[in-house]
């Protein structure tokens, strides 16, 4: 029992890990129908800001300070492939996602460059060192810090969206563009501050992923089709279908992985996932359409 | 219409004549055999034009097709090197004692090589026809295609004592009587790659000039008004598909004989994408176009990667940049990029002729992009 109870927790994890990356991908691509493949890479810029400042401010509050940090950073990343490159291609979805893997490929031989090639670690602060026990079960305490730092995004998200007038001008433009645009709304400045948020959620997912492992430049890699996979099961621009594929993905790989060998479980989960879309193909949550494509 | 043509046959015989007999006399036994190589990268090149280029279906996962052409041909190698009754080298190492029942049936070249090119087609139909089906496509098309690599990959990995795990199948050594260490044969290896490349071709362009590749060019350019006039656009895509699967599977059942090595780091998720940017490169659309770019990109891989290691992946980088935004046509279109270009910049600076448009060459690519 306890055992499952320890797997459904690292599936949990796993699925916050996956929700703070993939909503931001799920806006961009359900915004600006963009596929960003640099969206890895920009986890990983998170995850080096812990990295350099964890020298000069030690162990103890260089997490918290990294978090708005590597938002910022990673944002900042993200606001300049927009503007410079992204919005270029608008309207060609699979040119964009060659274009951005071409930057991922440049972004992470930079990293090499600049850090080294092999991993570094960052050492956890001593307040998230160790575990508690939760119905008879050790659980670290980093794994519930990482479930509380995505349910902290998913509700300042959830208010940003439906509290304030820039989230509300957000979710017009995902719904119906040329609409929102004839109602006066400035949709490129929409697009930037879309684009800023996701890949600054990306990047305080590399802050969480510093946590749970050592973070190298290839770090993104390990994560983004897994994100990508989110955003197909969860459907596009919805935070309800994100949360909710992002959980099942991380406990469907825990306990597959628990059950078998982990090498068969990749296989079986996107069996499951080409299932699923037998029955839904367009995702856990459908926004309607007249429109054809 | 008619000279074209006869320029054309006549290139691709030229193009052949050199293969043939100018490659191996100007060629190092060395050098040769990494042509035989891009060759391979050709055929498999040629294939993802198919449902990249002209059907506007962008698969990342093709490493798995050339993998399982590749691992069905070693498989096939391996036994054959091992002796009979005998195990291969890496399942002794890992502890296998009995050969495993999927290995069993690849002991035969009658059914060790057709099964390289079938196999592939049949796991691309299968997809296809279950996710077409359902009008996924597009971006989601290609990711599911992605994450099937790495699934494929983590799979071969893991699975040590069946396939090799991350060293994958080495140290082959005959093929249906040829030595494969022994330069002679070697040659007649090239010539076997060159001769199929050859055929390969011409299938792939009979294909795209009949019927069924202009109802695969309308499908990449508005599938719902295909639809509408009565054809079923799942089957088109899935039947263009797994073409291009087969022919990654058969590149990969080359490769193993002419390089020598299959194993997952060939096939993963990155090499993938790679394959996408040989076809982007050459040209897409453009079947002399795919089967160049993988050439030349190729070439230029051993050459900057051997001198500049760390130089290259930003080479590379900048090479999915460039060619995406400023030649979406590749090298087969450079003419009419740079005369588009000309004509755009001079209908920027000309204040009289404004209205004339700036008719730049990247408009039909974008106009295709734009309905699909």
């Amino acid at each position: 029992m306890s055992s499952y109870f320890s797997q459904f927790f690292t599936g949990i994890s796993l699925g916050a890990v996956l929700l703070l990356i993939a909503m931001g991908l799920t806006f961009t691509f359900g915004q600006m129908n963009v596929i960003n493949m640099a969206h890895g890479e920009l986890i990983m810029a998170g995850a080096y800001t812990v990295f350099m400042l964890q020298g000069p401010l030690g162990e103890t509050g260089s997490l918290l300070i990294a978090l708005p940090v590597a938002f910022v950073t990673a944002g900042a990343i993200g606001l300049v492939l927009e503007v410079v490159l992204i919005r270029r291609l608008y309207g060609r979805p699979l040119d964009t996602l060659l274009v951005t893997w071409g930057i991922s490929l440049m972004l992470q031989q930079l990293a090499r460059d600049l850090f080294g090639a092999p991993n570094v670690q960052v050492n956890a602060p001593d307040w998230l060192r160790g575990g508690v026990e939760v119905f008879g079960t050790v659980v670290a305490k980093s794994r519930l810090f990482t479930i509380a730092l995505a349910i902290a995004c998913l509700a300042m998200i959830w208010f940003f969206l439906n509290r304030l007038a820039q989230g509300r001008r957000m979710r017009a433009v995902m719904q119906n563009r040329p609409l929102a645009a004839c109602a006066g709304i400035p949709t490129d400045q929409v697009d930037r501050l879309t684009f800023f948020i996701g890949s600054g959620l990306a990047g305080v997912a590399g802050v969480a992923l510093t946590l749970l492992g050592s973070i190298g430049p290839t770090l993104g890699t390990n994560y983004i089709v897994d994100a990508f996979l989110v955003v197909v099961v969860g459907g596009l621009g919805h935070l309800r279908g994100a949360v909710i594929a992002a959980l099942a993905l991380g406990l469907m790989n825990s306990f597959v992985e628990y059950w078998t060998s982990g090498s068969i479980a990749k296989v079986v989960v996107f069996v499951g996932i080409v299932a699923f879309l037998q029955v839904r193909p367009q995702g856990i949550v459908v926004l309607r359409t007249r429109g054809l494509t | 219409m008619k000279a074209k043509s006869l320029r054309s046959h006549t290139l691709f015989v030229l193009v052949g004549l050199l293969l043939v007999f100018g490659a191996p006399s100007l060629l190092s036994d060395f050098r040769l055999s990494l042509l035989a190589k891009y060759l391979c990268f050709a055929i498999l090149a040629i294939g993802v034009d198919l449902s990249w280029g002209y059907g506007g279906m962008l698969a990342l996962g093709q490493g798995v097709f050339f993998g399982l052409g590749g691992y069905c041909m070693g498989m096939y190698l391996k036994l054959k090197s091992a002796g009979p009754g005998q195990l291969p080298d890496f399942m002794t190492w890992s502890g296998v004692d009995k050969l495993p029942a999927l290995w069993k049936p690849f002991r035969y070249a009658w059914f060790a090589l057709p099964m390289a090119v079938l196999l592939p087609a049949f796991v691309a139909w299968m997809l296809g026809s279950l996710i077409f089906r359902q009008r996924v496509r597009g971006a989601y098309f290609a990711i599911l295609t992605q994450a099937l690599a790495v699934a494929f990959v983590t799979l071969l990995v893991g699975q040590q004592g069946l396939t090799g795990g991350t060293n994958g199948l080495t140290n082959v050594r005959d093929l249906l009587g040829l030595n494969l260490r022994d330069s002679g044969d070697r040659h007649v290896l090239y010539l076997i790659v060159v001769g199929v490349l050859g055929v390969v071709f011409i299938i792939a362009r009979q294909l795209v000039r009949s019927r069924y590749g202009r109802l695969l060019v309308a499908v990449r350019d508005g599938e719902d008004r295909v639809r509408f006039l009565g054809y079923d656009p799942a089957k088109v895509k899935t039947s263009a598909f797994a073409i291009s699967a087969g022919m990654a599977g058969l590149a990969g059942a080359l490769f193993v004989p002419v390089v020598g090595i299959i194993s997952p780091a060939l096939l993963g998720v990155v090499p993938s994408i790679e394959m996408v940017i040989w076809v982007a490169v050459g040209g897409r659309a453009t079947i002399y176009g795919a089967a160049l770019g993988a050439v030349v990109v190729n070439w230029a891989k051993t050459n900057l990667s051997e001198r500049y290691p760390s130089g290259w992946l930003y080479f590379q980088g900048a090479l999915f940049v460039i060619v995406m935004m400023f030649a979406p046509r590749g090298l087969a279109g450079i003419r009419s990029t740079v005369s588009g270009t000309v004509a755009h910049l001079r209908a920027r600076f000309d204040w009289r002729d404004r209205s004339s448009g700036a008719g730049s060459s990247t408009d039909v690519i974008d106009r295709a992009e734009a309905v699909a």
